[in-house]
């Protein structure tokens, strides 16, 4: 046998060992990969922020329309609105939930309606205050109108 | 502790088919280049070997496609490639000492018998044990079983001492090293041990320097092993063992407190001892000294404990270079002792740095894979023992290939599924079997609890049948 083969063959084996290795790695790139992140912030944006205050709250990045509260418990806490209506109360199951005793369950309901925003009350205990009107039927909601409701004033911003 | 929960669990019964037919290849053919080598021939039994071979590795791949699904892909095929590639070197070296006059040779037949026996014992570890937890319920006895292991070679009659160490016992006609087979016994006491009373020694303490040191009252069994482990290097003059038994337990009490200051007191005590005893015992004191001093013509030259081994060593790996000799070109046989102790020096002579890189390379992901086999099984138990034994076997290989490459003190210590010797293969591959079947309990889907949540919130897991909630609740 030539020396040249039994080079080849030499170096071949170390090859062959290494790909052995390497090959065995490959299989175990899932432990690198596998394990899902899920990112808090990111499955945050999805929740409506309800309990204390967000100052780290996502901003939009185009300006999109959003609820704002500017007084009350809730100051600061924002709202990102999409084509779904939003309901305000004390109810777990609201979107905005106010922890407020002046405030009904199910409190209010901002919804769109052919391209604008309407502000309807729900029958509550205290009213909601368009300015300083009650709310009696369904009405159209400008931007930076403060409503109030209970101890807290929600506002349209875009 | 933490778990991780991948999110999609493959079986990966494919790509360990896969990796094995690799592996396999690896084997053989370094079997057939060692016949190349040496002869010039492929040798002329290529065939039944093989196939004896491929019906081992088989054999554990239908056992684990029977009893644990969903065992780790790449643990039997690492082991079987090292096991393989041990395997032919020792035929190599057979066929040097065969040459020789005068020199003990039949090393290859008789290490595929204990290679057969091993493959043989592991299935059988796998097919008994169904559920790694039922090791807890020896907790105690592991431990008596383990001691009692360590202790036999000191028995009158059973035991034998060779070359300066008495780690030999004889049965019979049959010899062996026990304390191979009690690292085993003694992790599953520790792991059972430990997770019972981490707390006492995770937790009670007061803190020194950053340091949360343990109260002077639960450094009881620390001190035990300790003085157990400076036993063995006294009366059985076995530096490894010794290492091994306590650095096992260091490390599995450092899983499972998660206290830096246990490695500290751990490494503190090791040394006290390590400098005591080589002050106190010669064959200690030239062990050190042939570490230092090796190049000194009179430590060379030196009989008994003297550096000749070695650095002949040396000598083999530094003509392999970076792509080695060959397998079957260079000359290990030179060395003593060349296929147990001196196998790594031996295949980095015919394989070179490159081929010895891959080799230690498969040992470091087995090694992994053990630890990623601890962080995934849920109970604690099976994390304390799962992390004890990869730890025991990567430790293992760094105390002898530290050794051979003289960065630490020479200790006889084989290197795990490489090396020559029963006793250690036959250890290797149990090892080898727990760690399939912890690692099927790590990544099989957990079992769909069906939560019955009451009026308070709190889920109670629905009732299942789990076999350490009969002995307490594992934390």
């Amino acid at each position: 046998m030539s020396e040249l083969t039994i080079t080849l063959l030499r170096l071949g084996y170390l090859a062959l060992l290494w790909i052995f290795v390497l090959s065995a790695i490959a299989v175990l790139r899932r432990d690198l990969y596998g394990t899902r992140i899920v990112e808090r912030r990111a499955a945050r944006k999805r929740v409506v922020p309800e309990a204390a205050p967000q100052q780290d709250a996502p901003r939009p990045k185009q300006q999109a329309l959003r609820l704002v509260v500017t007084e009350g418990p809730l100051t600061g806490t924002i709202v990102p609105l999409g084509s779904s209506s939003v309901l305000i109360g004390r109810a777990p199951g609201c979107t905005l939930v106010l922890d407020d005793d002046y405030s009904s369950s199910r409190h209010a309901r901002i919804f769109p309606q052919s391209g604008s925003w309407f502000v309807e009350d729900l029958g509550s205990t205290n009213g909601t205050f368009l300015g300083d009107q009650r709310v009696e039927s369904p009405t159209q909601l400008a931007t930076g109108t403060p409503v109030r409701v209970g101890q807290s004033v929600i506002e349209l911003q875009r | 502790m933490t778990t991780i929960e991948p999110h999609r669990v493959r079986a990966g019964r494919g790509s360990e088919l896969g990796l094995l037919l690799l592996a396999l290849m690896v084997g053989i053919g370094a079997y057939a280049l060692v016949g190349l080598g040496v002869e010039g021939e492929v040798p002329a039994d290529v065939v039944g070997y093989s196939t004896g071979l491929t019906a081992l590795a088989l054999l554990m791949h239908v056992v684990l496609r029977w009893r644990a699904p969903y065992a780790d892909p790449v643990i039997l095929p690492l082991t079987v490639g090292l096991n393989g590639v041990g395997l032919a070197m020792i035929y190599r070296l057979d066929l040097a000492y065969a040459a020789k006059p005068n020199h003990d040779s039949g090393f290859a037949g008789r290490q595929l018998a204990w290679t057969a026996i091993s493959v043989a014992l592991a299935a059988a570890v796998l097919i008994l044990l169904r559920d790694h937890r039922t090791l807890r319920r020896y907790t105690y006895t592991a431990m008596v079983v383990g001691l009692g292991l360590v202790a036999l070679p000191l028995v009158p009659g059973i035991g034998q001492q060779i070359n300066g160490a008495r780690i030999w016992a004889h049965i019979g006609p049959i010899g062996m090293q026990p304390a191979e087979f009690a690292k085993i016994a003694l992790a599953v006491f520790f792991a059972g041990y430990l997770v019972t009373h981490r707390d006492t020694l995770a937790l009670a303490g007061s803190k020194v320097l950053g340091l949360q040191l343990p109260r002077a009252r639960d450094l009881g069994p620390i001190i035990i092993v300790w003085a157990a482990s400076l036993a063995v290097l006294v009366f059985e003059r076995d530096l490894g063992t010794s290492l091994l038994l306590f650095g096992m337990f260091v490390a599995m009490l450092y899983l499972a407190t998660e206290r830096l200051s246990w490695v500290v007191i751990g490494l503190l005590l090791f040394v006290g001892g390590a400098a005591l005893a080589a002050t106190a015992f010669s064959h200690v004191g030239a062990r050190f000294e042939a570490w230092l001093h090796a190049f000194d013509p009179d430590v060379y030259g030196r009989s008994p404990g003297g550096s000749g081994q070695l650095v002949q060593g040396l000598f083999g790996m530094a003509g392999g270079g970076l792509f080695g000799t060959g397998l079957g070109q260079g000359r290990p046989d030179m060395v003593p002792y060349a296929e147990s102790d001196f196998i790594v020096a031996s295949l980095g002579e015919e394989l070179g740095l490159t081929g010895l890189m891959a080799l230690l390379m498969i040992s470091l992901v087995l090694a992994e894979r053990g630890l990623r086999t601890a962080i995934g099984v849920r109970d604690g138990f099976g994390k304390l023992l799962a992390g004890g034994l990869a730890f025991v076997v990567a430790f293992q290989t760094f105390v002898v290939v530290g050794g051979v490459t003289r960065l630490i003190p020479l200790t006889g210590l084989t290197t795990p599924f490489l090396a020559y010797g029963g006793s250690s293969l036959l250890a290797n591959w149990v090892i080898v079997a727990l760690l399939l079947r912890i690692s099927n309990d790590a990544r099989r889907p957990a079992p769909v609890v069906s939560a019955l949540t009451p009026a308070g919130g709190i889920p109670v897991p629905a009732p299942q049948d789990d076999p350490t909630e009969r002995f307490g609740r594992v934390r």
